[in-house]
């Protein structure tokens, strides 16, 4: 049933061997300096063409014939009861197919959903949704954290406290700490509200069948199998009575889990009138209705003693998700760096603003920006080398080998010597350490396919949020079967295929790519059955690679794996693989650490990012390239978080004010540095794969080390998100 | 080229921005138009709208006719339409690029162009610069390059470098970074899109198939 192996794990001059009981069907996992022959080696991704071209189809590119075009109309006030609704108007309008007034009554944030329509053309649907007449009740609203944290404060549900619960959680003596610290400091650091501002807006399309019992959705999801549960749920079907079907998605970045709001309006009106119809949200809504990242208000306190080691962090933080919950930035506080001494009061604050969503590796990137800019605050007190201050208080030897590659490439030593300019432009430069634990989790299956005519396909029920989970999954079944990766098709984002997890969470990789694997040494077996007999040999004695099936012990003695489809019996033989539970391997957790280079031209307050080098562990990278797109990605995402964007309430009306494009700022090509990335390997035996998620921890600390790179530029710590001009000059005593 | 007739029927609103007097009015200074001639407004050349007009336009070097109203943007018209949904709606009001198209060679935002506008032009879409077996160099290059992640922008993206490296075969990263200065990617891919736009500057290379 099991053997136990041994394996070899580890990372360069640092390896150990581990022994793992895995079951008899499941591939040895890869071990370190395993020789393998397209795994690790840069491959463009395989849906490239169709991406570059315009011909993949997204959600938003459905057209279904007789199809309606679905709307939402919104409240404008952020905390409204709605005591009637007349529809009448809407429904008399020529070309309007479906008026529905949603159940909830109660309003709770300007541009929750009201009601819905379905009309022969989306500006009919526009149309439509002016002639609703909605009878509010307006009820006191507070939008802002502090406002709602009072007393007084106008409550957001009913009669409960806008004071989420409390989490508390302590070690050691943190009190103690302080008193017998040789430095402290205290700060109180601040983030924004993020929106996610996904590219292609939530969306989808709905189709019943005739019977009504039949459901298809299309839509632009992170969670196939997650939007069918909860559809199933919602229209009490059986879950194999629903079809969810994802085959583009224009990002999620945590915002598109589940049945979203507009994915159940499209199935009931597709419901109500026999025909599939499209929601697509407009900008703004994608904007305040869809989610966003919680901002914080982080009071930090840190205490080091004579060795400059930390003997006392001390963090309370408070954030707001809107009516959603989930603020919190403690993660960071509690494990990065070690500490005998720490307590946490950890605590979201609700107010009448959209609803909070996952977002990138949440309540990190938060954290890391009050920690690590607390770190440098520390360090400049106690007089000690900022790099040499994180090297004394981590205990993780993956990220002290990461320092010293990230050192060396960016040039610490001498640019953090770097005497400062005595001109208005100063340069600075900072350091942020990572963390991530993205193993991944057991419970997707995976299915892989040969045909007649030698081509393989692998089919998995999860979906590509853009990371290049097709490619990923291509390379992996090609490294099995040896074969080169363009033999390969992937097959995902259908629930017609086996279960898999939603893509969140760094999960798909680490998840999906042990059962591929797997499916793909199942699917080896028997074609090295159908193999034996004409080489003469066992099939425990044959190996596949170079697109061949050979004899181990006698190479020449071999066939093609054109050859050996050729003679499947029917039109295609196929396999099946399960994700099983993570062995206990080398290590869970990933480190990484990011240096970032600024200029701050000190009369106009503009900083400018120059210049980042990464380094990042995620266990076995799969394909170099895309890894560093998501790397990139990452770091470039916490730059326009350290700098540009801010979700504005305006406190009198309730509403965000800006919802746009142009007025909420993001990054854009001219703020882009010069960026290196390396990647550390670390054959982590924790799957057969030892692959991890490589998302969010390439986001964690970016922000953070553009922070504490402009405190070095300007000699003074800019405590809150983002570091607009103004913040900056204000820093600087210009204000 | 085929036109698919929209679903949609005549029914009057307004489209905001730029366009909003032209297409408010139904008055366009395109060309003349014969019936109405004198009975407009002097200066005014044509009458059209608010109902659908027949229109001819020029897309990827075909003739398209369609029906449409003169509210409905040329984005609207090749996705609608047209059927070219390469082309991505993305911000609605000029600030992302994600539906750049070339005008005549020139990269425009097609949700700030109305489709009559297009009229008398060369219209480019990301379908006309090549197709998955065979791509345009600069399509070709984003492939190579990784210059895409979620590919939701790539569209855009493209047709902007492509624009820039027909105006200039020797751009250089900085000119490049220009050049997409109007293109919003979400998914950070801006330092592969630039080093695609170096390799398709790269004399003599070959387009790549897949």
């Amino acid at each position: 049933m099991s053997r136990r192996v041994t394996l070899n794990l580890g990372y360069q001059g640092n390896t150990r061997d581990v022994t793992v009981v895995i079951p008899d069907d499941e591939p040895t996992p890869w071990q370190w300096g395993e020789r393998l022959s397209v795994v690790g080696k840069p491959a463009p991704r395989v849906d490239g063409p169709l991406k570059a071209t315009g011909a993949a189809h997204y959600t938003y590119d459905i057209e279904l014939p007789g199809m309606l075009h679905g709307a939402m109309l919104r409240s404008p006030w952020p905390h409204a009861r709605v005591r009637n609704i007349d529809l009448s108007a809407a429904q008399h309008l020529a070309g309007v197919r479906a008026v529905l007034a949603l159940d909830d009554r109660e309003i709770r944030f300007a541009g929750q959903e009201v009601a819905a329509v379905a009309a022969i053309s989306s500006d009919i649907a526009a149309d439509a949704l002016k002639l609703i007449k909605v009878d509010y009740e307006t009820l006191p609203f507070v939008v802002d954290m502090d406002s709602a944290a009072k007393d007084s404060a106008p409550r957001v549900f009913g009669s409960g406290s806008n004071i989420g619960k409390v989490k508390h959680s302590s070690v050691g003596d943190v009190p103690k700490g302080l008193e017998i610290a040789a430095n402290t400091i205290e700060a109180t650091y601040t983030t924004p509200v993020q929106t996610h501002v996904c590219l292609e807006t939530h969306g989808a399309v709905a189709s019943f069948n005739a019977a009504g019992d039949q459901l298809t959705v299309w839509c632009s999801t992170q969670g196939v199998f997650s939007v069918r549960d909860d559809l199933a749920v919602y229209f009490s079907l059986p879950p194999d009575s629903v079809r969810v079907v994802c085959e583009y998605l224009g990002g999620g970045f945590g915002s598109k889990f589940g049945a979203t709001p507009e994915i159940i309006v499209a199935a009931r009106l597709a419901k109500t009138t026999g025909v599939p119809v499209k929601v697509v949200l407009p900008r703004a809504d994608e904007h305040r209705s869809t989610g966003n990242r919680p901002n914080s208000e982080q009071k930090v306190k840190v205490g080091v003693d004579h060795d400059g080691k930390l003997i006392a962090i001390d963090l309370v933080t408070r954030g707001s998700g809107g009516i959603g919950g989930g603020a919190g930035s403690a993660g960071p506080f509690g494990s990065v760096y070690r500490c005998a001494n720490i307590r946490v009061e950890e605590s979201n604050i609700y107010t009448n603003a959209g609803p909070s969503s996952p977002m990138r590796a949440p309540g990190w990137p938060q954290g890391c920006f009050a920690l690590e800019l607390a770190m440098d605050e520390m360090a400049r007190k106690a007089g000690i080398d900022r790099l040499e201050f994180r090297r004394r208080n981590s205990d993780n030897p993956v990220r002290a080998a990461e320092y010293d590659i990230g050192a060396r490439a960016f040039g610490w030593a001498e640019k953090n010597e770097a005497a400062k300019s005595t001109g208005p432009i100063k340069r600075g430069v900072g350091v942020a350490s990572a963390e991530w634990h993205a193993v991944g989790v057991s419970g997707p299956e995976a299915q892989v396919i040969a045909h007649r005519d030698g081509s393989v396909e692998v089919r998995v029920g999860t979906q590509d949020i853009g990371t290049g989970t097709r490619t990923v999954l291509a390379i992996v079944a090609a490294e099995e079967l040896g074969l080169p990766v363009d033999r390969v098709k992937s097959e995902i984002g259908d629930t017609r295929f086996l279960f898999s997890v939603p893509s969140g969470g760094s999960l798909s990789a680490p998840s999906n790519s042990p059962a591929v694997r797997q499916a793909a040494a199942h699917l080896k077996d028997k074609l090295f059955r159908i193999a034996a007999p004409i080489l003469g040999a066992e099939p425990n004695d044959l190996e596949a690679s170079n697109e061949t099936i050979r004899v181990r012990t006698n190479p020449s003695r071999a066939i093609s794996f054109t050859d050996v489809c050729k003679r499947i019996p029917g039109d295609s033989i196929s396999a099946q693989g399960e994700r099983v539970p993570n062995y206990a391997g080398f290590r869970t957790d990933q480190a990484g650490c990011q240096f970032a280079e600024v200029e701050v031209d000190t009369e106009t307050g503009i900083v400018r990012v120059t210049n980042v080098v990464a380094v990042h562990d995620a266990g076995r990278i799969v394909d170099p390239l895309t890894a560093r797109s998501q790397v990139n990605g990452g770091i470039l995402m916490g730059i326009g978080f350290a700098l540009f964007e801010d979700r504005r309430m305006d406190p009198q009306l309730g509403i965000m004010v800006n919802p746009t494009m142009d007025d909420y700022k993001l990054l854009g090509a001219l703020d882009v540095p010069q960026i290196d990335v390396t990647f550390f390997e670390v054959a982590n035996g924790i799957t057969n794969t030892g692959v991890m998620g490589l998302g969010e921890v390439a986001h964690v600390a970016s922000t953070a080390a553009v922070a504490c790179a402009v405190y070095d530029a300007i000699g003074l710590p800019v405590r809150s998100l983002p570091m607009t001009p103004d913040r900056v000059l204000a820093a600087l005593g210009h204000a | 080229m085929k036109t698919r007739k929209p679903n949609a029927i005549s029914r009057r609103s307004f489209i905001k921005g730029a366009g909003a007097v032209a297409a408010a009015a139904g008055l366009v200074r395109v060309r003349p138009a014969s019936a109405d001639e004198k009975t407009l407004p002097p200066g005014v050349l044509e009458k059209l709208g608010p109902e659908a007009a027949t229109i001819e336009l020029n897309i990827n070097g075909k003739p398209a006719t369609l029906e449409i109203e003169p509210r409905v943007t040329l984005l609207r018209a090749l996705r609608e339409h047209l059927g070219l949904t390469g082309t991505k709606l993305v911000c609605d009001r000029g600030a992302c690029g994600a539906c750049t198209v070339h005008l005549d060679g020139k990269p425009v935002t097609s949700c700030m162009v109305l489709a009559i506008d297009a009229r008398g032009h060369q219209v480019t879409t990301i379908e006309g610069l090549g197709t998955p077996s065979n791509m345009h160099p600069v399509q070709a290059a984003f492939v190579d390059e990784d210059a895409q992640q979620c590919g939701f922008c790539t569209p855009g993206m493209v047709m902007s470098v492509a624009a820039a490296l027909e105006k200039n075969p020797a751009a250089t990263t900085d000119e490049i970074k220009h050049a997409t200065a109007g293109n919003t990617c979400r998914c950070g891919t801006y330092p592969h899109v630039f080093a695609a736009a170096l390799r398709a500057v790269k004399p003599g290379r070959a387009t790549r198939a897949v």
